[in-house]
């Protein structure tokens, strides 16, 4: 299996659509195929181990990651954010690799090649593409928010498998696009690529993030497609105010990556009515989406008058036909419908390893996620935050997302993080960062008191901080360890 | 004649331009024809379709028996239709999903 064939199959069948947009550059299916055949025999040429990629989106990217499944090498996208010391330590790791890049950067043992040197002209690489036994397709360093960042390994087949299983082949009309805002570096940044050339949908790039620059490109471009991180979606929100937009276009907009605050996604429906809404939840180690939250789901949730099935709007939807998800407790037994406890999923496009760690999957093929939540009796999952990220005081285990959902419902409260704080009596306490609406005059007492009315009183946070705002890191992700660093103190 | 076939094996039709990509077998030869003639490699010569299995093969679809033991995708779609041990296979049917990407 090589993820080769998918952009075979999309050249030979709509060779002419046009695959990528970025600025004023266009390229076709056919155009894209002819890159990447030139890319591999630049990766052939050069004897390199992998190829590794440093730069925003653009054109060069989807021709690497298809470049080095026809050589036969892993793809290994870089986060361009990390400081320049970071970025040796992880080169450090791919000795032999041919490195895409227009920075200036050296390292041991590692070859450069500009992003126009590798798309140039030249001879293509006109063999087949290798179907190697459990070949590797994509090495991603995890955003190492709790530590040093791990390779995950995603093998062909994990990626074929999810892309096989969710997208249809030419499913896309010939004038759909989509517009790619997350960055190549990001799991979502590969299956962006993998779906939309499958599909045949145009890929338009915004290398960089803006919600004014997003909104014109979305209307130049006639976007009919998007993906956005949560902190992307709120950015947009903000940025229009109560100015409905004007995109004609823009049919669906699926979101994830993180945790959506309810009020956010409320508030990205009531600005987009006529646009359907799919929450996505995966993960690096799955290849992606494995739970969707669809259009109908968040309609019928918006419009519901039953508490059970508004609340859906929270959850993460159900799991994808191929894949299945499972709830355990602390022991490793199965838990029924509405119990807490840890996510485990199985499934062909799970691919559960990192480098020089092995497989994490069990003996049944189960990998742990580390995410906590439950499964409601619709077999909606709900995530209740990471398993590191409970809260031990006095021996009890607290999970912050069911005290963080309390303080959220509260109509003066727009964002919360709650963490783990040092406590003499108690081992640890609860600390809550707390993002005040403009204009609030909510106090600390009145939320520790909402807390304690709704839940027990161990879940009543001993700390609340007022804050200016939550660090979340570019692709959505709350930084926990920086709101527990900065409680404690 | 019955062969070993393993996931990932791309075989092509002697009788039109369908081509094929092994996605799961069972493990147990199997004579695997498209259009009444087994597959070979790409670029064997051509022998003339069966009427009675030219029904055809679409790039994309993935085709499987009724008891899913075995799964093809179609690569480039064809004239023939895909047999196992003389029995016909179907489209997999897949649930539409919502682009998440």
């Amino acid at each position: 299996m090589n993820l080769f064939t998918l952009l075979e199959m999309a050249a030979d069948a709509m060779g002419d659509r046009i695959a990528i947009s970025h600025g004023d550059t266009e390229i076709s299916f056919a155009g894209l195929l002819a890159a990447a055949r030139r890319a591999a025999a630049r990766v052939e040429a050069a004897g390199a181990t992998r190829l590794a990629y440093l730069a925003v989106n653009a054109p060069a990217a989807p021709v690497a990651l298809f470049a080095a499944a026809l050589a036969g090498v892993p793809y290994v996208p870089i986060n361009y954010r990390l400081t320049t010391a970071e970025i040796a330590a992880l080169l450090a790791r791919l000795p032999g690799a041919l490195l895409v890049t227009d920075d200036a950067v050296t390292a041991d043992g590692i070859a450069v090649i500009s992003l126009a040197a590798l798309l140039a002209d030249g001879a293509e690489h006109d063999g087949e593409a290798p179907d190697a036994e459990r070949g590797i397709a994509v090495e991603l360093f995890t955003s190492g928010t709790t530590g040093e960042p791990k390779a995950a390994i995603l093998r062909h087949d994990n990626l074929m498998a999810y892309i096989l299983g969710t997208v249809d082949f030419m499913g896309a009309d010939a004038d759909d696009a989509t517009i790619v805002t997350v960055p190549p570096y990001h799991v979502a940044g590969i299956s962006a690529v993998l779906s939309s050339v499958y599909a045949g949908r145009r890929m338009v790039q915004l290398p960089a993030f803006d919600p004014g620059e997003w909104l014109a490109l979305v209307a130049r471009h006639g976007v009919s497609n998007a993906f956005l991180v949560p902190t992307m979606l709120q950015r947009i929100t903000e940025h229009l105010g109560d100015m409905p937009p004007d995109l004609p276009s823009l049919r669906a907009l699926a979101y994830g990556g993180g945790r959506m605050p309810l009020a956010v996604a409320q508030r990205a429906m009531d600005l987009f009515p006529h646009v359907d809404f799919t929450n996505a939840y995966g993960l690096t180690e799955t290849s992606s989406t494995i739970a969707l939250l669809g259009p109908n789901d968040h309609r019928a949730a918006r419009a519901a008058a039953d508490p059970a099935v508004r609340a859906r709007l929270g959850s993460v939807g159900r799991a994808l036909p191929t894949v299945e998800i499972e709830i355990r407790d602390d022991a490793g037994h199965p838990v029924g419908s509405g119990i807490a406890g840890l996510v485990f999923v199985r499934g062909d496009q799970v691919a559960g390893e990192y480098q020089g760690l092995g497989s994490l999957l069990d003996a049944a093929g189960w990998f742990p996620t580390r995410d906590r939540g439950w499964i409601d009796s619709g077999g909606y999952l709900y995530l209740d935050g990471r398993a590191d990220d409970v809260i031990v005081r006095g021996g009890e285990n607290i999970s912050p997302g069911e005290i963080e959902a309390v303080l959220l419902a509260h109509p003066q409260v727009s964002d919360v993080a709650v963490v783990a704080v040092p406590d003499e009596q108690w081992g640890e306490a609860v600390g809550a960062a707390v993002v005040l609406a403009t204009g609030a005059t909510v106090t600390a007492t009145e939320l520790q008191a909402l807390v304690h009315a709704k839940l027990r009183s161990s879940r009543v946070p001993a700390l609340v901080r007022f804050v200016e705002a939550l660090p979340y890191n570019e692709t959505g992700k709350l930084l926990r360890r920086v709101v527990r660093a900065d409680l404690s103190q | 004649m019955s062969v070993q076939y393993k996931a990932g094996a791309k075989l092509a039709s002697t009788v039109c331009d369908g081509q094929i990509l092994v996605l799961r077998v069972p493990a147990v030869p199997i004579e695997l024809w498209i259009g009444g003639a087994p597959v070979a490699a790409a670029g064997a010569d051509k022998v003339a379709i069966d009427p009675a299995l030219a029904g055809g093969i679409m790039t994309g679809k993935r085709y499987t028996d009724a008891a899913e033991t075995m799964e093809f995708l179609c690569t480039k779609g064809g004239a023939g239709s895909i047999s196992v041990d003389g029995v016909v296979l179907g489209i997999k049917a897949a649930k539409a999903l919502p682009s998440s990407d």
